[in-house]
């Protein structure tokens, strides 16, 4: 009874921050975008600097009709949004933001492995929005979306391989408990290559080709309308919360911090995570996009190869100092 | 675990019967029989995408069966290699090549016999194979997991490690061959086109997808 008491307290807490934590950096980007372009952003909704903007969004988009398309593929145009946004929930119970054994929704053994795996199958979603909208903005989004996945994937894999070289484990919780604080300097190109794959899977700007409003409308998502393309716009900010909390678990020692690391390490772990949020909304207000090609170049002849270069020097400070 | 109860497994796992199945192999079967019905589904579908979003579904109760037999590091390189790499490849070619939506006429192959025997017998040659390799031998489920990471890992570099070698050379053949066979159809398009210029590289990317 206690066990299963357990299990439920762990899967409804995730469940909560799967629910606010998006927001919450959804209102963020709200008003630091807005200020960083000299706007105000949101005021009213809410009263104080329109704190609730993003609830209102939420009721207004519930009201909207939801339509499909005549010439849709019915069930797999409703299936995509779910298919989207489920894996960064499986991927968030994996994460561990504490050193105890309470901080973790579900310890994975293969923990890296899970994370990657699962979030690639998120990608799906935007592929199956794509093809069944019957749309060919929509169909382009979805070229590009898997264009820009099998350019990136690669990198990212091998950025968390280093990690795991260095630390001997592939568990998550594993990996923290084998930080050390020289591993930052150690594994900061890992880091980068990392960050920035996860963006461009996110489809975040400056790599959201996929989804370029200019150019193909709003790419897979053209055809959506209500609740379901709320779905689509949560699944993305969930994966902001999921990129930037498994960058500070692999690579910025998650719970490690200069002080006060005991009994506030989950502490640590927030702030992290949120300062690489910020810095993912930075990103989004200071560069243009990049085209196709410079997406695919970018990947292909800088981070693949960096990535490289970065498990050769874990390998060989790895052999060095055993 | 405590001694009585491990002695309770032991005893468990040596009077193993088809007719005594525990939640674990009714779990396996039943998540058996839902994979082999979506691979039919997969194979028999008229509609281009709908088979493969099947073979999504095939593999991913593949991974679940792994699961069940505690390979988790197996299950998911799975997800991660055939869902999340090979499956999304698929639907690129799929959607570069217009899929329709809606069913297919022309999706039905005249040698569908022919792939039906040699289906079947690839089958039969692998179940027997397993069968007869595996035949008494039970996974503990209670103990320390026997296909964790580090097991596999350990068992693989160690008993297995010239196969694996062998393999990687294999894969880098194939590689190399890919490459090689996409720069030669480069060149002949060049060839033939170089009257009427075309976009560089286009035809090349395409052929590399397919």
């Amino acid at each position: 009874m206690n066990g299963a008491l357990d299990v439920v307290l762990r899967l409804l807490a995730v469940f909560v921050v799967f629910l606010t934590f998006p927001l919450i950096v959804g209102q963020t980007e709200h008003k630091v975008m807005a200020h960083m372009q000299g706007r105000l952003g949101p005021m009213y909704a809410g009263g104080f600097h329109g704190w609730a903007q993003l609830i209102a969004d939420g009721v207004k988009f519930a009201q909207k009709e939801d339509i499909v398309p005549a010439g849709a593929d019915r069930r797999i145009f409703q299936l995509a949004p779910a298919v989207a946004l489920l894996p960064y929930l499986l991927v968030l119970l994996a994460i561990p933001i504490g050193p105890s054994e309470g901080a973790v929704g579900q310890a994975v053994d293969a923990g890296i492995f899970f994370v990657l795996a699962v979030m690639g199958v998120g990608v799906l979603g935007s592929l199956m929005a794509g093809w069944a909208s019957a749309n060919k903005f929509s169909l382009l989004g979805g070229l590009r979306t898997a264009a820009q996945l099998l350019a990136y994937e690669l990198p990212m894999l091998l950025a968390a391989a280093s990690v795991a070289m260095a630390a001997g484990t592939v568990s998550l919780p594993g990996i923290l408990n084998a930080f050390q604080w020289w591993w930052l300097p150690w594994q900061i190109v890992g880091a980068i290559v990392f960050f920035v794959a996860g963006l461009a899977e996110l489809q975040r700007p400056p790599f959201d080709m996929p989804v370029a409003d200019s150019e193909i409308i709003f790419g897979a998502y053209t055809e959506y309308t209500g609740l379901r393309f709320a779905l689509f716009l949560l699944a993305e900010y969930a994966g902001i919360i999921v990129l930037c909390g498994l960058t500070t678990v692999l690579f910025l020692g998650g719970w490690h911090g200069p002080w006060g690391a005991d009994g506030l390490g989950w502490l640590w772990t927030l702030l992290k995570t949120a300062i690489l949020a910020f810095v993912v909304i930075w990103l989004r207000v200071t560069y243009p996009r990049l085209r196709e090609d410079q997406l695919q170049k970018l990947s292909w002849t800088l981070l693949v190869p960096l990535a490289l270069a970065q498990i050769a020097l874990t390998g060989i400070v790895k052999v060095v100092i055993s | 675990m405590n001694p009585a109860s491990a002695a309770l497994a032991t005893a468990a796992a040596g009077t193993h019967g088809f007719l005594s199945p525990t939640g674990v192999e009714i779990a396996f079967l039943l998540v058996g029989v839902v994979t082999f019905g979506a691979a039919l589904v997969t194979v028999s579908t008229k509609q281009l995408v709908h088979a493969a979003l099947w073979l999504v579904a095939t593999l991913g109760g593949l991974a679940v069966e792994y699961l069940l037999l505690t390979a988790e590091f197996i299950a998911w390189v799975q997800v991660l290699i055939y869902v999340g790499s090979v499956v999304v490849l698929l639907l690129f070619g799929l959607m570069l090549t217009k899929a329709p939506i809606g069913r297919s006429p022309d999706a039905d192959s005249g040698n569908r016999w022919a792939a039906l025997t040699v289906a079947i017998a690839a089958a039969a040659a692998l179940v027997w194979v397993v069968v007869d390799a595996f035949r008494t031998t039970w996974i503990d489920l209670s103990g320390p997991a026997s296909g964790s990471t580090e097991v596999t890992g350990a068992s693989l570099f160690q008993h297995w490690v010239l196969p694996f070698e062998a393999l990687s050379v294999l894969l880098l053949a194939a590689l190399v061959g890919a490459i090689v066979l996409s720069r030669k159809a480069k060149a002949d398009a060049a060839a033939t086109a170089a009257s009427t210029p075309t976009v560089p590289g286009s035809r090349s990317e395409k052929e590399g997808v397919r």
